[in-house]
């Protein structure tokens, strides 16, 4: 699997690492265990398209949001966290 | 001898000597062992997995499921290699597998007697009792009769390599199609691969002489074009994602020995814009009774040995065949010199029976084989049986060619995602839409004849090209010949006496497969893993799917709806070498080394490995009695005199900016915003779970300088933490970081003199009053730069000295000749434990992934006000639960018995409920006899009671006594002082 790394161009899967789950987001702080618990374990895990944190760990060492389809594996879009509004 | 006086492929010029079982026979260059062996009449090659039914040679290619001998011996031995693929070198030494004490007369046969009781899973309903018989009888009884060959113990003493390449178009199978669709994109301008799994490029052609001449243009075209791989002895063995495939080519497997300099075999990593996959297709056999017997042969590999090899595989033959393409085959054996016994069709009449009958080929229409006959263990006869009044003959041959149709192979296209559909005239599966990327061509997509599959290989390769944004231009065709009427009749299984193999590798039959759907296992993927259908090491390819139509008649459904089991890597047997690469014994992983390594070396320390670190684990002198001596020495002297370690594998992180304060109250559960230039500060840091994720210790040296420091194991864990939540949860706050691990050395110098010692060597006043205990400054040691903390993990007054990385050999010099009048001596990582354990500060036994904040006794760390990672989580009842295990010192009771890290602890002798572990243990340098820490329940209230410190596996009952886990200076006199 390859990924286009927004600064440093298409890359082998080797040279990233995988997070998880991109779609949620901390909470506030005073949000409570339940928003934190929610955070950290529910997932919606899709058959399809899924946005996930992946870092180029041996690269610029920035986390990247990458689109990736779980079935095919097919990649529709890499956003760098910083500088992406969400 | 069955050799044939004229043709074939091989070089009759030259013999070549080899051994089968200890017999020596001849062949000639362009054999494989297996048509060497037919060549000298041998027919018997092997002995069934589970009945061991004597078994011979199926096939003429990858697909074969009996012939599986053991090459070589020693440290190169390698067993379950197919005869069938083994290209034939002088010197080479085969045994057969899976028999005792030969093939002729095995022992094991006698499992055939049992085998009303060996059907399909019957391991699942038997072995119970009596249980005690599990260990002691029935297991080593199993791993004594299971498998088929043995591997060797020895170390591989041969390379192994990897490749990467990319190319426009990676062209898989070289016959017919393939050649045309790698010509047609070369000369279209891609750069081409052409990967082919023989030692020889041409697929089908390489026994249709006919042919040769094309192929032979093909192949000098291809090598006339620069940009143009061509690779023989290559399997693509899987397809992944975004056009990616795995391949392995045997380099040498052919040769007595690689040549020097040169792998054994190389691991390709190929990304390809475009794939052709021109793979042909296997030949299926047919489920009738006895069909496993040695004589019985695919009929298309029965021709290839006589045509590429100019071996006869039998000398009196018959044919069982559903479809008019396999006349062809049988005829090929009549050129060669044997006799056709006749020809078993159970279609009423087609062409092809004409074109037999004018050959004066018997044929028996309307027919179809129900037995087969055995004298000696090789065939000697089969029985003719008319399927409408079941009339019996009974027909003497040597050789049955049995010939059910052709499956495409279709497991790189399916493994990338190809879904597969019916058909109805090939009676089989065929691969459906593909993919963008991806071609079928030739045989594989269906076409038949050589001049049809190479157009569509040529469409293939144009197609692909295009993709690629360039033009192809006319293909070169050879002449197109008479196509037969390729429709098969669905013929999977004949009915009578006997057993009718599905899968002949695995001993499977019709019936296990009825079986499995009877006891419920009715889903493809089920009846295959209940029965092992086409889980042997070939993976069903001529008889997957029978398995397949025999579970969709038991269901009353078309094989359609049936299905085949998903198709995985790898396509064929891949050795571990391969995968390995040079990632072996030192090579595994990196060795990372401190600065200071040489100086470790030198002096003789034992080195010892922590994650990727070499790490210094003592120091033995001549007076050492053993290890443990060692260990106590240097804590001693660190304790009483003065001594020196090197700390450089801990992680470091220069943390800057106007809210690096900020950043550090998020990451930390204690303030560093208000820490003072010139401090030190004790940090704890937690998952956003509330479970203590590391520690260290993080300095001021300016109003927006930071100097934060991990433990060595989580420095890129704790670096990538920081990464994540600035970037992605708070990134508007103004702060840069970076590992400075490597770039800076560190080493501790703790014990009573070491103010004398750092003192002499820094440009420091570090009295008490002027540098008291957690204050930081940079300075110059031994005339360089460094920076200076009073900081202790050993409980003694202590300092690290860090300075660039360079410089480390000349500061740490320095520090031994300041530390000499003082009786210096160096420490390792053992006495740096020593140290830590008997003044009881935690480190990785106790950040162990399970222990939160309260666990450990610093509840007090978790500031009251202000957000950090874990803040809320770590606030819920279940983490502070008194009731939980929680550190506590342990000691036993008698100080001369020893105690062991992960001993449980138990209230009483006895006792098998576990209240709790021990996690750290080390001899006191200071405390006499053994000590540890230990995570106990309710652990800080148990202080001064007993208990049992028990490990059955090690036959342990050990009484100790809990206590404080700091056994050492408890009130911080020493840090301070």
């Amino acid at each position: 699997m390859r990924i286009t790394c927004p600064y440093c161009g298409p890359r082998d899967e080797a040279e990233f690492a995988f997070r998880g789950d991109a779609t949620v987001a901390r909470p506030p702080a005073e949000a409570g265990a339940d928003a934190f618990a929610a955070y950290l374990y529910d997932r919606a895990n899709p058959k399809g398209w899924h946005v996930e944190w992946f870092q180029h760990a041996l690269g610029c060492r920035q986390w990247l949001r990458v689109e990736r389809h779980t079935v095919t594996h097919e990649i529709r879009s890499v956003v760098a966290a910083v500088g992406s509004t969400e | 001898m069955s050799r044939i006086a004229a043709g074939g492929r091989i070089d009759r010029s030259r013999s070549l000597h080899f051994r089968f079982d200890g017999t020596a026979f001849e062949g000639h260059p362009g054999d494989t062992l297996a048509s060497a062996l037919l060549a000298n009449g041998v027919r018997l090659v092997g002995r069934s997995f589970k009945l061991h039914r004597p078994r011979g040679i199926f096939s003429a290619g990858v697909e074969e499921p009996n012939a599986l001998v053991a090459l070589r011996s020693f440290a190169r031995h390698e067993p379950n290699t197919r005869a069938t693929v083994v290209e034939l070198f002088d010197g080479l030494v085969a045994e057969s597998q899976n028999r005792f004490p030969s093939l002729r007369f095995d022992v094991m046969a006698a499992n055939q007697l049992l085998d009303r009781f060996l059907s399909a899973g019957f391991y699942y309903k038997t072995f119970m009792w009596p249980k005690s018989f599990w260990e002691t009888v029935y297991e080593p009884l199993i791993r004594r009769a299971a498998g088929l060959g043995k591997a060797t113990q020895f170390a591989d003493p041969d390379r192994y390599d990897a490749m990467h390449a990319h190319c426009d178009v990676l062209v898989v199978g070289s016959g017919p199609a393939g050649l045309a669709a790698a010509r047609t994109a070369a000369e279209a301008g891609c750069r081409v691969i052409l990967a082919e799994q023989d030692f020889e490029f041409g697929g089908g052609i390489l026994r249709e002489p006919a042919h040769e001449d094309w192929r032979a243009a093909q192949l000098a075209a291809l090598a006339a074009i620069p940009d143009v791989t061509l690779l023989s002895r290559m399997t693509v063995f899987g397809a992944y994602e975004h056009g990616e495939f795995g391949a392995v080519e045997r380099i040498a497997d052919h040769l007595p020995e690689p040549r020097p300099h040169l792998p054994r075999q190389r691991m390709w990593t190929i990304r390809a814009r475009e794939a052709v996959i021109a793979t042909g297709a296997f030949e299926r056999f047919v489920a009738f009774p006895g069909n496993d017997a040695p004589g019985v042969m695919l009929a298309g590999s029965a021709a290839s040995y006589a045509t590429r090899f100019a071996v006869r595989a039998g000398e009196r033959a018959i044919l069982f065949t559903t479809h008019d393409a396999a006349y062809d085959d049988a005829f090929a054996l009549q050129d060669a010199g044997a006799q056709l016994a006749g020809i078993v069709d159970p279609r009423p009449d087609s062409a092809a029976q004409q074109a037999a009958r004018a050959r004066h080929i018997t044929v028996h229409a309307g027919c179809e084989i129900s037995a087969t006959g055995i004298d000696r263990r090789t065939l000697s006869s089969v029985t003719v049986r008319e399927r409408k009044d079941a009339s019996r003959e009974v027909v003497p041959c040597d050789l049955l060619m049995v010939a059910g149709g052709w499956n495409p192979a279709v497991h790189l296209l399916s493994q990338a995602g190809t879904p597969l559909t019916w058909h109805e005239g090939m009676a089989t599966f065929v691969p459906g839409t593909m993919p963008a990327g991806l071609h079928a061509a030739g045989l594989v997509a269906g076409a038949w004849g050589i001049a049809q599959c190479a157009s569509s290989g040529a469409e293939a390769g144009a197609t692909a090209a295009r993709a690629c944004g360039r033009d192809a231009v006319a293909p070169h065709l050879p002449a197109a010949g008479a196509i037969p009427d390729t429709s098969v009749m669905p013929l999977w299984e004949v009915n009578g006496k006997g057993k009718a193999f599905v899968d002949i590798q695995d001993d499977v039959t019709a019936d296990d497969i009825r079986l499995a759907h009877r006891e419920g296992f009715d889903h493809i993927e089920l009846a295959k893993r209940y029965t092992t259908h086409a889980m042997g090491t070939d993976q069903g390819k001529t008889g997957g799917i029978l398995g397949a139509a025999v579970l969709a008649e038991a269901r009353g459904e078309p094989v359609s709806r049936v299905g085949l089991p998903k198709f995985r890597p790898y396509t064929a047997p891949v050795t571990w070498g391969a995968l390995a690469g040079e990632h072996v014994g030192r090579h595994f992983q990196p060795t990372r080394r401190t600065p200071l390594h040489d100086w470790h070396v030198t002096r003789g320390a034992v080195m010892m490995e922590t994650g990727l670190w070499l790490r210094p684990a003592y120091y033995p002198v001549p007076d050492d009695a053993d290890a443990w001596a060692s260990v106590i020495r240097e804590g001693r002297a660190a304790r009483r005199k003065v001594a020196v370690a090197d700390v450089s594998t801990l992680g470091k992180i220069a943390v800057s900016g106007p809210d690096a304060g900020k950043f550090l109250d998020l990451l930390y559960t204690n303030t560093f915003s208000n820490l003072p230039i010139g401090r030190a500060r004790y940090g704890l840091m937690l998952r956003e779970d509330g479970i203590v994720f590391d520690d260290g210790t993080t300095s001021r040296f300016g109003p927006h300088d930071f100097y934060m420091t991990t433990t060595t194991a989580n420095a890129a864990a704790v670096m990538s933490h920081m990464e994540f939540h600035h970037q992605a949860v708070w990134p508007e706050l103004d702060v840069q970081y970076s590992s400075i691990t490597d770039q800076w050395a560190g080493m501790s110098i703790c014990g009573p003199c070491a103010r004398a010692v750092v003192g002499s060597v820094v440009d420091l006043d570090i009295a008490n009053q002027a540098f008291p205990f957690m204050a930081v400054k940079n300075c110059r040691a031994a005339g360089v730069p460094a920076k200076l903390f009073r900081i202790s993990f050993s409980g003694e007054m202590a300092y690290e000295l860090h300075v660039p990385a360079g410089y480390a050999l000349h500061v740490w010099e320095a520090v031994l000749r300041a530390g000499e009048p003082h009786g210096i001596a160096p420490y390792g990582l053992e006495a740096l434990g020593l140290l830590r354990i008997e003044k009881g500060h935690v480190a990785g036994s106790e950040l162990n992934g399970n222990t939160s904040a309260h666990d450990l006794g610093m509840e007090r760390m978790l500031k009251k006000r202000g957000d950090f990672i874990g803040r809320t989580l770590a606030d819920r009842p279940a983490l502070k639960d008194p009731a939980r295990q929680r550190l506590v010192g342990v000691r036993p009771v008698r100080r001369d018995q020893k105690i062991s890290g992960g001993y449980h602890l138990v209230a009483r002798l006895g006792e098998t409920q576990s209240q709790g572990f021990i996690t750290s243990v080390t001899q006191g340098a200071e405390v006499d006899g053994w000590l540890g820490l230990a995570l106990l329940a309710n652990g800080p209230e148990r202080i001064g009671t007993h208990m049992i410190a028990a490990s059955p596996l090690h036959s342990a009952e050990v009484p100790v006594e809990i206590c404080s886990p700091h056994f050492v200076d408890p009130e911080n006199a020493r840090v301070r002082a």
